[in-house]
């Protein structure tokens, strides 16, 4: 295996008492899809905190392209190439869909406060260039017709879909996914794995994908890691998990073996 | 030495009304997340109750009787009180599911109506006026020290006020109730908590305490006026929030911190003339260092 | 989209405060000191609008940028004699007051916006008293009895001038993808730094752009009034334009700017009531809080769709 793009050691968080990840050590290859999986409150989105630097582990390491990101802020481990969707959904509610999307878009915006203000040619054409690239996202998500809407009048779906359409804005080297089939429909869902693996192609991402939907995940994802309280319990691919007696006994309480 | 004692001993009783203050800042704030900038204006009405009611309550109790002053403690709380409530219904309450930031300026706008409608030539008139004694003052010399009566009193009043408050959030079920809307009002109402109720409750009892506040700063000051609770109430606030708003023994240690820098500051010439100034740099440096006050708990934000 | 508009709007604005200044003459010099502080008042409203209304940080220490502002550029027309009477001589002045009230806005900003909502209001209005007592305490600035004698170089057209550059100068920077970024903290801070926006750094420049204007404010306040006292400097003076921000709708340029107009005239047309004024103002502003909470002017929660 070539050098992880992505490398959690031992990492570990505690809150007050709660150690919420406890010794987590994962990697992810470039191009790779892995899956997070485990019960509610395994810590999988706090895993995810860790990585885009919201929460900071309480000890471990963790490095994204061979550098040490811990300390690193959220807003610049975006600007290395991590990228984020949130579970509960978290976008500008007082933004259009579009703006939503420039907002991330910003990264590859380099006009300041001044340029800004003077409006002068080569602002204009940095915001001609911004829209294009955000337009053309939009319609690879379909989204492009709602593109003046009012972001959070959205149905649930498109709203989850445009999560992941602001994430890739930043033009990330690495997505993360937090339950990002939540609240779909079946066909909604197919359509969403179709997505996922379209965007991990022609943007050469890896992708983690954090979700409670066995389909989807078994269906896309090439290695899978399963978490109960905090604490790895399997790893491999999805024909292993799905044999793997911890796993089933983690999913279906330990009666069923 | 002495005079760092005395200096102390002043800035006790002084903190002791600023505690007193920012606990009604502090009990509305836990239950409604919300600042209520009327308080110190129901400070102001608490004292004028009583310059209004004194001289009737000396018509039967005497005068300067310790049971003529409790009286009058207890009425003024009792009108304030209503007042409180009264505000709560009529101002804050159409306003309570609307954006935080509207019912900011409502509160303000009742702070200001309150203060213009008093200072105003047919209700009390903006020229200070004298406040009856309620209580004979005599002062006790501890060698080269004095303590005033009055000083005893406050602080007094202020610490059965608090272990009373405290008492009442944590022992009692009203007080069970007023912690579950303050947790969440949603689920509180679900559990069958009156919520409305409740508020209602904080609020007069809020208000309650400013008038006790209110009372005790007019036995010290050489007069009261309706702008007469706008500085005692900044800082009170500025008290609440230096401790941990939201938290009541907080309120009462950022009130008496808050009385004694007043003090020492304005016992050495030159520093005086900045006393607000020190007041609001030290809240400053100590929110900077401790984002969520003295002794407030800062929260992890849930992503 | 239209790009260009906007500074055609700028242009036609200028073009316009200078045909004021022409014509000021002959206006009732009463209704022209209205008119002046209109003008003041919509600087003041649109540049806490970008703090507290787009960037969404509660701040109640205007007045204290404004004061800073207000008693700098009168202490410069005080003692540069002659070269006041340039043309090029005011405005620099009122500059100079901005950049230096942008500049306590950078060392108060830096500090203080790591803190949220109510902690910020408090320690922003804490930084404002701090700023009245020292101008409360320096002689060179009168002390306590205020700054007497500045000359009167506010005229319609500086006022209305500069009420033009602000709200241009807020309303483009919104309104770009550098500005969109503001929004976008007010929205959600940390779904903002998780797509690569400096929340820190946004903050502080709307602190600081805000505090400029400010500053610009006050300048023409002082040259205006010709008297500066460190009391109306006080947090009530903050208040006040808290209160246009609110009642224009948090973020809302145009209805800031018609709460700015309506909140200065209000008391003027109040003025036969004077015993009553003062009451009725307060009541009025309870009433629109319970009648209309989401801003005076605001129909539908339609905003900023296009650029």
């Amino acid at each position: 295996m070539s050098l992880p793009l992505l490398d959690l050691k031992n990492v570990t968080i505690k809150f007050g008492g709660l150690t919420a990840v406890s010794d987590l050590s994962i990697s992810i290859g470039e191009g790779e899809l892995v899956g997070l999986i485990g019960p509610n409150g395994a810590g999988k989105t706090t895993a995810f905190n860790m990585i885009t630097g919201v929460y900071q582990p309480t000890s471990g390491e963790i490095s994204f392209a061979g550098k040490n990101t811990l300390g690193v802020k959220p807003n610049q481990l975006a600007g290395l190439g991590i990228a984020r969707t949130f579970q509960n959904i978290r976008l500008f509610r007082s933004m259009s869909v579009l703006d939503n999307v420039r907002v991330a878009a910003r990264l590859h915006n380099h006009e300041g406060f001044f340029s800004s203000l003077w409006r002068g040619k080569r602002w204009r054409s940095a915001e001609v260039e911004t829209e294009k690239n955000v337009m053309e996202l939009l319609d690879i998500f379909n989204l492009g017709d709602q593109r003046d809407e009012l972001a959070t009048s959205m149905p649930y779906g498109d709203q989850r879909r445009l999560e992941i359409v602001r994430a890739l804005a930043t033009r990330p080297k690495i997505l993360l996914l937090d339950e990002p089939a939540a609240g779909m429909n079946p066909s909604e869902k197919e359509d969403l794995m179709r997505l996922i693996r379209f965007v991990k192609e022609r943007y050469q991402l890896s992708v983690l994908l954090v979700e409670h939907d066995m389909k989807v995940v078994m269906g896309i994802c090439e290695r899978i890691a399963v978490l109960e309280y905090g604490i790895k319990i399997a790893e491999g691919n999805p024909k292993e998990i799905q044999s793997h007696p911890k796993v089933i006994e983690a999913y279906l309480g330990a009666a069923a073996i | 030495m002495d005079w760092f004692l005395q200096q102390a001993i002043n800035g006790l009783g002084l903190g002791a009304i600023y505690a007193l203050i920012a606990l009604g800042y502090t009990m509305v704030y836990g239950v409604l997340r919300f600042i209520n900038f009327a308080h110190s204006d129901v400070l102001m009405l608490g004292a004028f109750t009583a310059l209004y009611v004194a001289p009737q309550i000396e018509k039967v109790a005497g005068a300067e009787s310790p049971v003529g002053c409790v009286m009058v403690f207890v009425v003024a709380a009792a009108v304030c009180a209503c007042i409180g409530m009264l505000i709560e219904r009529l101002a804050y309450r159409p306003l309570r599911n609307r954006p935080k930031l509207a019912v900011l300026i409502t509160a303000i706008g009742v702070s200001l109506l309150i203060e213009y409608t008093a200072q105003n030539e047919k209700v009390f008139g903006s020229a200070p006026q004298p406040f009856p004694k309620l209580l004979s003052d005599y002062e006790i010399n501890l060698g080269n020290l004095v303590v005033s009566s009055n000083d005893i009193l406050t602080v007094g009043v202020t610490i059965v006020l608090l272990v009373a408050m405290w008492w009442i959030v944590q022992k009692t079920r009203v007080g069970t109730a007023m912690r579950a809307v303050s947790y969440n009002q949603q689920a509180a109402a679900l559990m069958g908590v009156p919520v409305d109720k409740i508020i209602s409750f904080t609020f007069g009892l809020g208000s309650a305490l400013a008038a006790i506040a209110g009372v005790l700063y007019a036995m010290k000051a050489p007069g009261i006026e309706p702008l007469m609770g706008v500085q005692p109430g900044l800082r009170a606030f500025v008290a609440a929030v230096l401790g941990g708003i939201g938290n009541l023994p907080g309120a009462v240690l950022g009130g008496f911190l808050l009385g004694l820098l007043e003090t020492f500051a304005g016992g050495i010439p030159g520093l005086s003339n900045y006393r607000d100034a020190i007041a609001f740099g030290i809240l400053i440096l100590i929110l900077l260092l401790k984002p969520a006050g003295l002794l407030g708990r800062s929260t992890i934000e849930k992503v | 989209m239209n790009f260009r508009g906007a500074k055609r709007w700028l242009l036609l604005g200028i073009a316009l405060a200078i045909l004021a200044s022409y014509f000021s003459p002959q206006f009732n010099r009463y209704y022209l000191g209205v008119v002046i502080d209109v003008g003041i008042a919509i600087i003041l409203a649109t540049s806490l609008n970008l703090i507290n209304g787009h960037t969404g940080q509660f701040s109640l220490g205007h007045a204290g940028f404004m004061a800073i502002g207000g008693y700098f550029s009168a202490w410069i027309s005080l003692s540069v004699g002659e070269s006041i009477q340039a043309f090029w001589y005011f405005p620099l002045s009122l500059c100079a007051g901005g950049v230096l009230a942008a500049a306590v806005g950078w060392l108060v900003g830096v500090p203080s916006l790591r803190l949220r909502g109510d902690y910020l209001a408090i320690v922003t209005l804490g930084f404002g008293e701090i700023i009245r007592v020292i101008a409360q305490n320096t002689e060179a600035v009168g002390a306590a009895s205020g700054l007497k004698g500045i000359p009167k170089l506010t005229t319609l057209g500086w006022a209305f001038g500069f009420a033009v550059i602000t709200v241009y100068a807020i309303a483009t920077l919104v309104n770009s993808t550098y500005g969109r970024a503001f929004i976008a903290v007010h929205d959600d801070e940390i779904a903002a730094a998780s797509h690569g926006v400096n929340t820190t750094r946004t903050k502080v420049v709307a602190f600081v752009t805000g505090a400029f204007f400010a500053g610009i404010a006050g300048g023409l306040y002082a040259h205006h009034k010709q008297f500066l006292s460190p009391t109306g400097f006080d947090w009530v003076k903050s208040i006040d334009i808290v209160v246009m921000v609110i009642l224009g709708g948090m973020g809302r340029t145009g209805g800031v700017i018609a709460a700015a107009i309506l909140l200065t005239l209000m008391p003027e047309f109040l003025r036969e009531f004077s015993e009553y004024r003062m009451i009725i103002y307060s009541l009025l502003i309870i009433l629109l809080m319970l009648l209309r909470p989401e801003g005076l002017f605001s129909f539908k929660t339609q905003r900023r769709s296009k650029s």
